[in-house]
């Protein structure tokens, strides 16, 4: 619970959670965008997290990725915590050094893609297997191989982002940011950009990950039939607040809350 | 009488000519003042510090709000009172290296904004560390932006060496006006003088263009899309002018 | 003519009188003159700028045009124009027109020399805004069967503006601070009035310490203003 002038005290924190955050409030200006969410993701747990525009929900992703930095509240990511230290019993605010330890275990993929597009696929890839993990350069160059083959792109290492695809460049992004072994991945409505033909081979991509890896998933999506497939808890987000939470056959299926089955009817009439 | 003339500015044009390399000199002084300057200013006022931001752009504000010619003859005059010794030269390219970066700086300023905030974010995402993020990722992407507006300054610098004259620096601009009034006959002198200053342009556009390419290839760009964009058609049509 | 050698002179005489103080009687007593002098600058600025944006417009339609040699010619002309510095067209037109019978006083001089050299990048501005104007407005006008005077007067000219007219703003300052060139083809603008008073006095810091403070106090509000219009306008 917070001290009353919004110091965090810290929690002793469930043993099993991943990724916590306790009482965060994100402001900018006079807009408060998050309202003391309190949101635990534990070690392989896929969430998905579905919301209208606005809601906050990209906000989410954003500050579980270190991006912002809350109003109020702490963050805690694998045992640290992302812009606080904690000196005897109280947590300290730190700067951007500790937000930078807690971030290695979480990658995350961009509705944007942002690949850099002076660089190859293989290139962007393997950049930060050298810099960040001080891999040898033909260790990455095997390793960038291996996660482009997985994504597809086997064929297209040496493209830059602007002879490729939307989907081809989002499943490179993909690749890189898989590259770095994060134990939580997020994705941040990464087909919301693409025509509708190349949503399924990003989504495939993903659906594959889900399956086949230990991987914590944090995803921010429209596409409801896929969330429902694989997630294993859904949240409903607006205006700053958890509307509702629960597994996806209740959530999608049969919403207990109003603002949900709102939201759900008006999608899934397109 | 023309004859009589010719044949003395030809025993003028070597002094003349001595005067290309000095111009040079100044030019290259010049230039390399304008992008130190124009990097330290234009990345001040991209700072996010309001305290560097300020006076960083007061500085630029005041160095390109005053005519650079007032600030020649101000540094010239003024600076020996305030106890500054300068030599012509040195105080002439620092008016012209500080101006120009003055108005460079924006150039700069521009060319960083120009890159997607979401390159710096996919490497904050991927734990680069900020210098490889600038070195790697931003810089190359800002770098080739700049090329097109630095040759024009190349070329502003150039010109702006002829102002140096008026300072005392014997660069060409001034041997033209000492053998202008030496000879008493304006027009071939001066004609001459213009195009010696108009074949430097080209070769220094010359230049910016082949810079412009290896800068091309360290950023990593391909130039499928550009040569395209450039052949592209007028889009004023054929008719606009045949009533 | 205030040419090198009196600058030169002077700067010989003074420096041996060591004067770091600043006279505040003096540097007012400066302002009438330097305020002379300021209005030569404005009518130099003014009549250079009407100048530099007619021609300009003239350089930029006939290089549209494609006449097949006169459109060659003006790009040269306009490139060489650019290339070359103001400084030496000032000197080849005020020392040239005299030995063709044209006795026009230095202001007059320095205004075309002004307005030649911005109108060739004056006439850049022009044919960027024109070529910015949508292949589909000339194809509109066409089916709508507007006459060709019409199309461009009312259609694509307007729109050509939009783009050119901030540009424009920033020349007619630029010329404003460049119009002290005219001071070495004895024009009594504002910095030939500092420097005046400067040979005539010994003392050059406060006339130039002014000269360059008013340069500043009327560019950089003109400055301001041009960019919060740009902004109001929503100008590319």
């Amino acid at each position: 619970m917070p001290s009353e002038n919004g110091t965090p005290q810290p929690v002793n924190m469930p043993g099993d959670a991943l990724m916590a955050m306790r009482d965060v409030t994100m402001r900018f200006g006079s807009r408060t965008v998050i309202d003391s969410l309190d949101l635990n993701v534990t070690a392989g747990e896929k969430l998905a997290i579905i919301g209208p525009s606005g809601s906050g929900k990209t906000t989410i992703l954003r500050l579980a990725m270190g991006l912002e930095r809350p109003t109020g509240g702490w963050i805690r990511i694998d045992g640290r915590y992302l812009w606080h230290v904690q000196r005897n019993e109280a947590l300290v605010p730190a700067g951007d050094r500790q937000a930078r330890r807690a971030r290695r275990a979480v990658g995350m993929v961009f509705q944007q893609f942002n690949l850099f597009p002076h660089m190859t696929a293989l290139q962007n890839v393997t950049e930060p297997l050298v810099h960040v993990l001080r891999m040898r350069r033909n260790e990455a160059h095997e390793r960038a191989n291996d996660l482009l083959s997985r994504v597809g792109l086997a064929t297209h290492l040496e493209h830059r982002p602007a002879q490729l695809s939307g989907g081809q460049q989002q499943r490179v992004a993909i690749a890189r940011s898989l590259a770095l072994r994060p134990k939580l991945m997020l994705f941040d409505e990464v087909t919301s950009a693409l025509d509708p033909e190349l949503v399924g081979e990003v989504l495939n991509v993903i659906r594959d990950l889900a399956h086949t890896t230990s991987m914590a998933m944090m995803i921010v999506t429209h596409e409801i039939t896929f969330a429902a497939d694989i997630a294993d808890r859904v949240i409903m987000f607006d205006q700053g607040r958890i509307v509702e939470e629960g597994e996806p056959k209740v959530v999608l299926r049969e919403p207990q809350s109003q603002r949900t089955k709102q939201f759900l009817k008006a999608i899934l009439e397109r | 009488m023309t004859d009589q003339v010719s044949r003395t500015l030809q025993d003028y044009l070597p002094l003349l000519f001595q005067g290309v390399p000095v111009t040079l000199e100044a030019t290259l002084a010049s230039i390399t003042l304008v992008v130190i300057a124009g990097f330290v200013f234009g990345l001040g006022r991209s700072s996010k510090s309001p305290f560097l931001r300020w006076p960083v752009g007061l500085v630029v504000e005041v160095l390109r709000g005053s005519s650079a010619i007032a600030q020649l003859f101000w540094a010239f005059y003024v600076l020996p009172f305030f106890g500054v010794e300068l030599s012509p030269f040195v105080a002439g390219v620092m008016v012209l290296g500080l101006n120009g970066g003055a108005y460079f700086s924006e150039v700069v300023r521009a060319a960083f904004a120009a890159v997607p905030k979401g390159q710096t974010e996919a490497a904050i995402a991927l734990n680069l560390s900020s210098w490889f993020r600038l070195r790697r990722v931003i810089l190359p992407q800002a770098l080739p932006l700049m090329i097109p507006p630095f040759g024009n300054a190349l070329i502003d610098m150039l010109k702006f060496t002829a102002l140096l004259s008026l300072v005392t620096i014997q660069e060409l601009a001034y041997r033209a006006d000492a053998i202008r009034s030496v000879l008493a006959e304006a027009g071939p002198v001066y004609g001459i003088t213009l195009l010696i200053y108009f074949a430097m342009a080209l070769a220094l556009s010359v230049m910016v263009q082949a810079l412009e390419r290896l800068v091309d290839r360290w950023a990593g760009r391909t130039h499928a899309g550009d040569s395209a964009k450039r052949r592209a058609a007028s889009s004023v049509p054929r008719w606009a002018f045949r009533p | 003519m205030a040419g090198r050698r009196s600058y030169g002179a002077a700067a010989a005489t003074i420096s041996g009188a060591m004067t770091l103080e600043w006279d505040w009687g003096f540097a007012l007593q400066t302002l009438p003159t330097l305020l002379r002098g300021l209005v030569f600058t404005l009518e130099a600025t003014f009549y250079g700028s009407l100048l530099a944006f007619t021609l300009g417009l003239v350089w930029a339609l006939a290089r549209l045009a494609e006449v097949p040699v006169a459109s060659q010619l003006i790009r040269l002309w306009v490139e060489f124009i650019r290339g070359t510095p103001l400084l030496i067209q000032l000197y080849f037109l005020f020392f040239i027109f005299p030995t063709y019978g044209v006795t026009l006083p230095a202001l007059e001089t320095g205004v075309i020399g002004l307005g030649l050299y911005y109108s060739a990048y004056a006439s850049e501005v022009y044919r960027a805004g024109i070529e910015g104007v949508p292949r589909g407005q000339w194809e509109a006008s066409l089916a709508l069967g507007l006459p060709l005077h019409r199309v461009w007067g009312r259609i694509v000219l307007p729109q050509a503006m939009r783009f050119a007219i901030p540009v424009l703003g920033n020349f007619v300052i630029s010329m404003f601070k460049e119009s002290a060139i005219l001071s070495t083809i004895s024009v009594l603008e504002l910095i030939g009035q500092a420097n005046i008073i400067g040979a005539e006095t010994a003392r050059y810091v406060e006339p130039l310490t002014m000269a360059a403070l008013i340069f500043l106090i009327i560019s950089y509000p003109a400055a301001r203003l041009l960019r919060l219009l740009e902004a109001r306008t929503g100008a590319v």
